[in-house]
Order: C-alpha cells, then structure tokens, then sequence
C-alpha cells in the first residue's frame, strides 16, 4: 500500500519510535555519559583509565569496596540464615507455612530499609532497647548496630525474603515423584537432600541470593541514614553532591555499581536458565511433609517467632519512633503523642502530594510505556522490536543512583523553556527517573497481562470488521486491564519510596517526595519523630498498594507468573 | 424465514504461495470456490489447510499470488476489510463480554444504529436458539453453546464467505455429529459459501459438497467426497482418504495384456493400457478372500497369499494377508457359522477388475 510498513503497522511504528526516543534520552544517553566520563581524562578528555588507577590507589575507596563487597556478601549469609529454616520448615512439614511465607514476603516490599534504618538503631544500637535490656538482665551488649553490622543487619532483615521466597518456590516445585523414585532406588535421609532436593533447589537459592547482593550493593538510603560513609553507593552520592558533577569517582563507581549489577542478574540468569526441570511434571505436590511431634514443633515455632519479631522490628520501631516524644537512653519512648503527625500534615504535607504526583504519573507512564512495548513486540512484525524490550529491561542494571549522575550529567545544561530552568532540575525529571526504575518491572506485568490474550480473540474482532487500533482498545485493553492495574498499583507504590535517585535529583524542598523527605527529617534528632511519621505514611501508602495489587490480580485470576513478577517488581 | 440475508460469493485462488520465513507452509494452491458451496480442505496438521484458510481471511504472512472473493481481489486488504466471516477452532469468544456483546461487536464496527444492532442480534441468537442466554459471559457456556454463540457473532455481519477453522474438535464425539448436522442445514439454508477446515474425512465427507486434499503445502485433488474416494489421484489421497492397501511394483507386457509384479515377484495380471513403476491400490472391503484349492474366475484379479493376522472386529473380520513381503488388508463380512481362516492358511484373494487402481509411485 505504498507504505513501508503492512497495514495497521504505521500506528505501532509510531508509537515504537516514541517509546525508543524516551529509552534512548532517558536510559542510554544519560548512561553512556556516565561510561564515557568514567573512561575519560578529566582534564584533556582523552580515553583513559587513569581514574580507575586513582579509584583503587585511593584508600577511601579501596575501603568502600571492600567493605560495600563485604556488606553485601555478609547480608547473603545473614539472609540465609534467616531463610533457610523457614524455607525447610514450610515445604517439610505440616506447619502454617504458606501463610507465614506469604505475610513474610510483602515486609521488604512494603518498606525499604532507609526507612526503619533509624528505628533499628534505637532498637538494636549500643544504647538501644534489646541492649539495654540485655546489659540490665545478663551484663553483656550485642553490637548489631556497630559500624558495617549496623548495615548488615538492617539491609538482611528487609531482604532476606527474597530468598525464602525464590527458595520456598523452588522446594515446592520439586516433583514428590523425584524424592519418591531416589528412595526407590535407595537412597534416604542427608544423602537424599544432598543428592536430589539440594540440587534441584539450587536455582531457586541463587537467584534470590544473587537479587539480596545487588539490592545491597546498592543501596544508597541505609548507609547514609546510619552515617556510613565508606562504602561505594554513599562515596558517587557524596562526590557528586559535595566536589560537583565534573568530578571523575563518582563516574568510576557508577560503572563498578552497573558491573555488579550485571555480574548478578547474569548469576541469577544462569542459575534458572535451563533448570525449569524441578516444574516439568506439574501436580507433583512438592517434597513429602510430615508432622512434627510436640517438642519439635516448640522448637520450629520459636525460631519462627524469633525470626518474625526480628522481621518485624523495623516496622514496629518506625511506629514507637513516630508516636514517641523522647526516645534516648532507654527501651521504650518516655511517652506518647500525635504531634509528630501533625507536625507531618501541617508542615511538610508537600512531600505527600509531590510523592502522589510522582508516582502516579511515573507508573502511569510505566502501563503505558509497558503496554506498548508488550503489544509492539508480541503481536506485530515491526523490525528491531526486541531492542525495546531489551532496552526497557536494561533498567535494572542501573542503580538510582547511577540513574541521578547520569541525569544530573546529561541534563544540567539544557534548559527547559517553559520552566525556565535546567532539565536536571526541574521536578519532571524525578518522574522520568522513577518511571525508568519501575519500568522493567511494569513491562513484564503488561507482558504476563498481553500473553493471556489469545490472538485468536484479537483476530476475531479484526474478522468482524475492527482495525487494529480498534481491536486494542476494545478487546486487547480491557482484557489486560486486571494486570495493567496491577503494575499500576506497583509501579505507584514503590516509586513512592524510591529514595537513591531522587536523593540526587531534587533541586528545591519544595520539589521532594516523601521518600526525600523521611530522608531529610532523619537527619536531626529532632526531625526524627516527624521523619517516622512520614515512614508510617509510607507505609501505608505501600501497603495498600501492594494489597490493592494482590487482590486485583487474585480477583483476575492471573497466572503465578505474574504474582511473582508484582512481587519481585514491587521489591526493587 | 431467516434473519440473515447473505450474497453467496465464489472464491478464487490463483498461484498463491505462503512462507512463515523461510518455511514454505502453502505452494502455488490454485482453486476455484463456486458461490453457495460447501467445499472443506481436508488434509493431516501441517498441510497448509488452516494457513490457506487464514489467508482468505486476511492473517498470517502476506501471501504472494492472487485470492478473489466474489470477482475482488482482496490478497491486499487487511482482514477488518474483507467481509469475510471466520469461525475459530477454539471460538474466540471474548471473555469480557456479554453474549450479547460479542455477538453486536461486527455491527458496532460497522457503525449501524443501534436499534438495528438489538434487532439483528436477537435475530441470530434466536436462530441459533440461545436467546435467552444473551446476558450469559461466554465462560457461563458449554462447548456446544460457545459454539453456536461464535456461529452467531460471524453470520450476523453477513458475511460473503464463512470460514470454519476445525470448529468441531472443541467438542466431545456425538455433539460433534449433531453440530456437523445442523452446521450443514444451516449452510443449506443460507446457501452461504462456506469453507470448512478439518483433519477429519468423516467431517469432509458429510458436510460438503466438494473438498480439497492438502498435504505438505500442496492441493492434492479437489472433487466431490465419494469421487475422490474411489478415484485418488494418488497414493496420499488414497490412503488419506480410509484404508487402502498399496502394493508396489511394475506393470509388464504379457501375451494377453498386462502383468504387475510387486517388488517382490509376486505375478498379479491386470487388464490396463498403462506400462512401468505403478503402486497397486485396493481397499480392504472390496477384496474377497477365497481358499487357495477353490475355482479361480479369470474375471477377477487374483493375489495368491498366507494369512498373517486376524482380528474379529464383529461385523467382519479384518485378515492380514501376506503378499511377498506386503501385507494386504481384507475385510471379510461376518455371518454366523461361516468359515474362517487361520494364521498359516495359503489363501486367494480376489477383486473385481473395476475396484483395483493403479497410481504413480
């Protein structure tokens, strides 16, 4: 028809385009920069690896290596640890597990760990309540919160559900058949689980052991609020802030930062490439389960209890913390108010409409975006249509902080005409960070969501009469709607508490979400009671989100694929 | 009478040819649709009779070669501009919507008033006698039902051609028979062009007037049903279509006319015109099974064998005769007390001249 593209494949085409100009503007350019700032002489702009020597020459950032890589290796065993035995408990024996499984697995969603990092400091430092409580009973104090444990122990109690879960998941996918046919042929006990369950787990233990890694490697929230300077996510946000952004290190650990965030996604990949073999026979029921007597069943509830109060401390920390008035030197908070609260909605009541704002748009423009790029890719021939899946999808290796130095680079000279003001900080361009970071996560709900429509209700409506266009809008659409919701519901929620690269982009007060806010109230003991508060808000906001999602998609009676993807996106 | 006024158009398909990349799925088909037929394209999955369907109604790879539905060329309109209506194997019902939805849908693209739109609707579902389920989801069906509501949604638009992709495999065995039965009546009725894809002969057989044989891209005859039966045109549509037994050799000159030797030397004499490598075609019914001592009558084809296998099937038998390193199958009609043979037993057959075929190997 003249046209180089089939008929009803000019409105894709567009649309495609459009989406590959945001990813290019907004995803690559700004990290390219990144790379190519890294790689270059400051001074005559030549390609180099001079400030790579400089990095590791640096002791301050040898340190923050070591101890970033350190934090996160000792945050994979600690999660472990806390892990493991729940994950055994559940698929080994008649014990309210999958409840258990299920109410452990929202915790690090619904709240990040910045956010109850300076509740657990009050809870679990020096002169917190366990210690102290220790010290008067016992005579001896624990220092969970001592420097780089501090960190270890926070960043492992919000993550370590990422391993139960993919662990649990993958213990429960073992066909009983191969547990049955091993003890056929003879083989029982410590030699069956290390022959047979251990390996056919595995995969599932890497993958979430390699997702708690990467999401501690980058944090940025946690270190800054219990005051650890030297790891390398706190070092790029405190070059760029404090030397400005022509200063060559917060580059160099930008491209460490996206090198492990490959490395992992790569490891995880691998471990589950090809090993879907556990799920080849479906209905196997999982590993046999057997009741426990009475004194085992003691033992498993108290550690159960233990590890859930752990789980929990956060949580109820951030809550005394915000209705406390002094809390210092003792268990609980002296006494108990509402002040903080209205301290919140009277004065910093901007943060919460800004984060409305932002997140709304942001996962708005995530459906949208995701949408598109799932129709684009699965249902029409366009030529280089993977790249925007690819390209969307590469947004998980970058952190947000790396994200903000990108932008903070690529964009603090353009200015924008009607703001009158640099891209890098006008407020749009939180938005536009917080839509690329909850991009990927968005996408996969919408492709879950699309590949449940079967082409065949699509070419039916094209055989009645209905264009493309038409057949979207009115059968593709409102047959995605339940999963389109449910990444909405995600993408908003989370993006609600993205704290690392809004941290790098708001430019005026008057600009920051409520994830900055927390932020900035945590940093003066006076601020903490309103600063808790917000995180109570939070929460809330989070949590009836990721409530709202569950429910719509149970309600949509959406495959497990796509509960697992709200679940992961809504962690990240 | 009906609700449903539809101009039955031909089809015609010239030359056209269809590759998924670099698959070759349909090779140069050529056909010719009469106005008001029921023709089916019959043939084993992967033949190529679901893609030429979908290429009359506009989806898969574009085609090359031409496709004419009632004298228009429509290989290069999009399938929303064809007007062709398509019945779907899984029936593509939306699960969205109401009955009544679905079945409005093609009137609400074509833009028509509404109250002409509530009028047609509970016409057609009232033909196909599910009226008072129009508020129903489709989810709320049973098979028989969603099959009959997606029947609806594609007739009520009136369409020039109905396209049927296998649309009786979703259902269990006797109301595949009833649908087959009422699908025909309703095509009769309608006298609606209608192409009927399936890999069920019996389902060819019974519904349509004419049918087509594909396999591996390729039509392989087109005819009336029984014609096609009993004069393959060549060893995949006869033994595509029932059993038939082939054995392979050579038809030769003789003294009185002509001689096939199989393969393997076994002598059979014929009486045909046609000389060199020929496949010899019978069907098991048509072949009586004889003791090796009884008369031979020179009308008759004789092939001289062993009894290999046998199975009562109760109203025959079915005999596994061995003929060189052949095996032909014999169905013998069953009646009390008559004789039958045992594995071991030297046996002739015999066939009417008129019931042997001989087809390129």
């Amino acid at each position: 028809m003249g046209s180089v593209f089939a008929p009803g494949q000019r409105g894709p085409a567009l649309a495609g385009g459009l989406i590959a100009l945001f990813l290019l503007l907004f995803l690559l350019v700004p990290m390219a920069q990144v790379v190519v700032v890294a790689f270059q002489d400051p001074n005559t702009g030549a390609p180099t690896l001079i400030n790579f020597v400089d990095f590791f020459k640096t002791s301050l950032f040898q340190e923050s290596f070591i101890n970033s890589f350190y934090v996160a290796a000792m945050s994979v065993v600690l999660s472990s640890l806390f892990a493991l035995p729940l994950a055994y408990f559940t698929t080994r024996f008649n014990f309210g597990g999958a409840l258990l499984i299920q109410t452990l697995g929202i915790i690090p969603l619904i709240m990040p760990p910045f956010v109850g990092a300076v509740a657990m400091a009050l809870l679990f430092g020096a002169n917190g309540s366990v210690n102290l409580l220790l010290d008067e009973w016992f005579g001896f104090t624990i220092p969970f919160m001592e420097g780089l444990n501090g960190v270890i122990f926070v960043e492992s109690i919000h993550y370590f559900p990422f391993i139960l879960i993919n662990l649990s998941a993958a213990l429960n996918n073992i066909d009983r058949a191969m547990e049955e046919s091993a003890q056929n042929l003879g083989a029982s006990g410590t030699r069956l689980f290390r022959r047979i369950v251990f390996p056919l787990a595995m995969p599932g233990y890497v993958a979430g052991a390699a997702l708690v890694f990467i999401k501690v490697f980058d944090d940025l929230g946690t270190p800054l609020l219990l005051n650890i300077n030297n790891m390398l996510a706190p070092q790029a946000y405190l070059r760029i802030t404090s030397i400005g952004i022509s200063d060559p290190m917060g580059y160099v650990i930008s491209v460490i930062l996206v090198a492990f965030s490959l490395l992992s996604l790569w490891v995880s990949l691998l471990a589950l490439r090809g090993k879907d073999y556990a799920t080849l026979q479906k209905g196997g029921g999982g590993l046999m389960r057997r009741d426990l007597r009475n004194w085992e069943k003691i033992g498993c509830y108290a550690v159960v209890i233990l590890i859930l109060l752990l789980v929990l401390s956060p949580h109820l920390g951030l809550l005394l913390l915000s209705f406390g008035t002094i809390w210092s030197f003792s268990v609980l908070p002296d006494a108990y108010t509402i002040d903080h609260y209205v301290t919140v909605f009277s004065e910093a009541s901007g943060y919460i409409t800004n984060t409305l704002l932002y997140a709304g748009l942001a996962a708005l423009f995530d459906v949208i975006i995701g949408t598109g790029i799932a129709y684009i890719v699965w249902r029409t021939g366009l030529p280089g249509r993977k790249w925007l899946d690819y390209g969307a999808t590469a947004a998980l290796a970058v952190p947000g902080v790396v994200i903000g130095i990108g932008y903070l680079r690529t964009y603090h000279g353009i200015n924008v005409p009607i703001a009158d003001q640099p891209l890098a900080s006008w407020w749009v361009i939180i938005v536009v960070a917080l839509t690329i970071r909850r991009l990927p996560y968005a996408l996969r709900a919408c492709v879950a969501a699309l590949q449940q429509v079967s082409v065949m209700l699509e070419e039916a409506a094209e055989n009645l009469g209905a264009t493309k266009g038409r057949t979207v809008w009115r059968i593709v659409v409102p047959l995605m709607s339940g999963g389109i919701l449910a990444g909405f519901v995600t993408s908003f929620a989370t993006a609600s508490v993205e704290l690392s690269a809004t941290l790098m982009l708001v430019a005026v007060d008057s600009d920051a979400p409520l994830a900055y806010g927390i932020y900035e109230f945590m940093q003066s003991a006076a601020g903490r009671g309103p600063g808790a508060a917000l995180g109570v808000i939070g929460v809330v906001f989070v949590g009836l989100g990721t409530y709202i999602s569950h429910r719509i998609i149970e309600r949509g009676r959406v495959t497990l694929e796509s509960t697992a993807i709200v679940a992961e996106g809504a962690a990240a | 009478m009906t609700s449903i006024n539809t101009t039955a158009a031909g089809v015609e398909i010239e030359d056209l040819d269809v590759s998924f990349g670099d698959t070759h799925v349909l090779k140069g088909a050529n056909l010719s649709i009469e106005p008001g037929e029921f023709f089916a394209f019959l043939g084993p999955s992967g033949s190529g009779k679901s893609t030429l369907l979908r290429a009359i109604a506009g989806f898969g790879p574009t085609p090359s070669g031409r496709i004419l539905i009632g004298g228009e060329e429509v290989a290069h309109l999009p399938p929303w501009k064809r007007n062709v209506g398509m019945v779907f194997q899984s029936y593509a019902l939306w699960p969205h919507m109401t009955v009544r939805r679905n079945v409005a849908f093609g009137l609400e693209e074509r833009k028509l008033p509404s109250r002409e739109i509530a009028t047609r609707v509970d016409a057609v579902l009232e033909m196909v006698g599910l009226l008072d389920l129009a508020e129903r989801r489709p989810a709320q069906l049973s098979g028989g039902q969603q099959q009959r509501i997606a029947l609806a949604r594609t007739l009520v638009v009136e369409p020039r051609v109905l396209l049927l992709d296998e649309p009786l495999s979703n259902l269990d065995a006797n109301l595949r028979i009833q649908m087959r039965r009422e699908l025909r009546e309703l095509q009769q009725k309608l006298r609606l062009t209608t192409i009927f894809v399936t890999h069920d002969q019996e389902e060819a057989n019974t519904t349509s007037d004419r049918m087509a044989v594909l396999n591996d891209g390729v039509i392989q005859q087109v005819g009336a049903p029984m014609e096609l039966y009993d004069n393959p045109a060549n060893l995949f549509v006869a033994t595509f279509l029932g059993t038939a037994n082939v054995l392979k050799g050579l038809v030769e000159d003789t003294d009185d006319g002509a001689q096939f030797n199989s393969v393997d030397g076994v002598p059979i004499p014929l009486h045909t015109k046609e000389r060199g490598p020929r496949s010899l075609v019978f069907r098991p019914q048509n072949v009586a099974i004889a003791p090796a001592n009884a008369p031979v009558d020179s009308d008759r084809v004789r092939i001289a064998g062993t009894v290999c296998h046998m199975e009562f099937l109760g109203s025959i038998i079915r005999y596994g005769v061995s003929v060189g390193a052949d095996t032909a199958l014999v169905d013998d009609q069953h009646r009390r007390g008559a004789p039958v043979f045992a594995i071991g037993d030297e046996v002739n057959l015999f066939l009417q001249k008129d019931q042997v075929t001989t087809l390129k190997n």
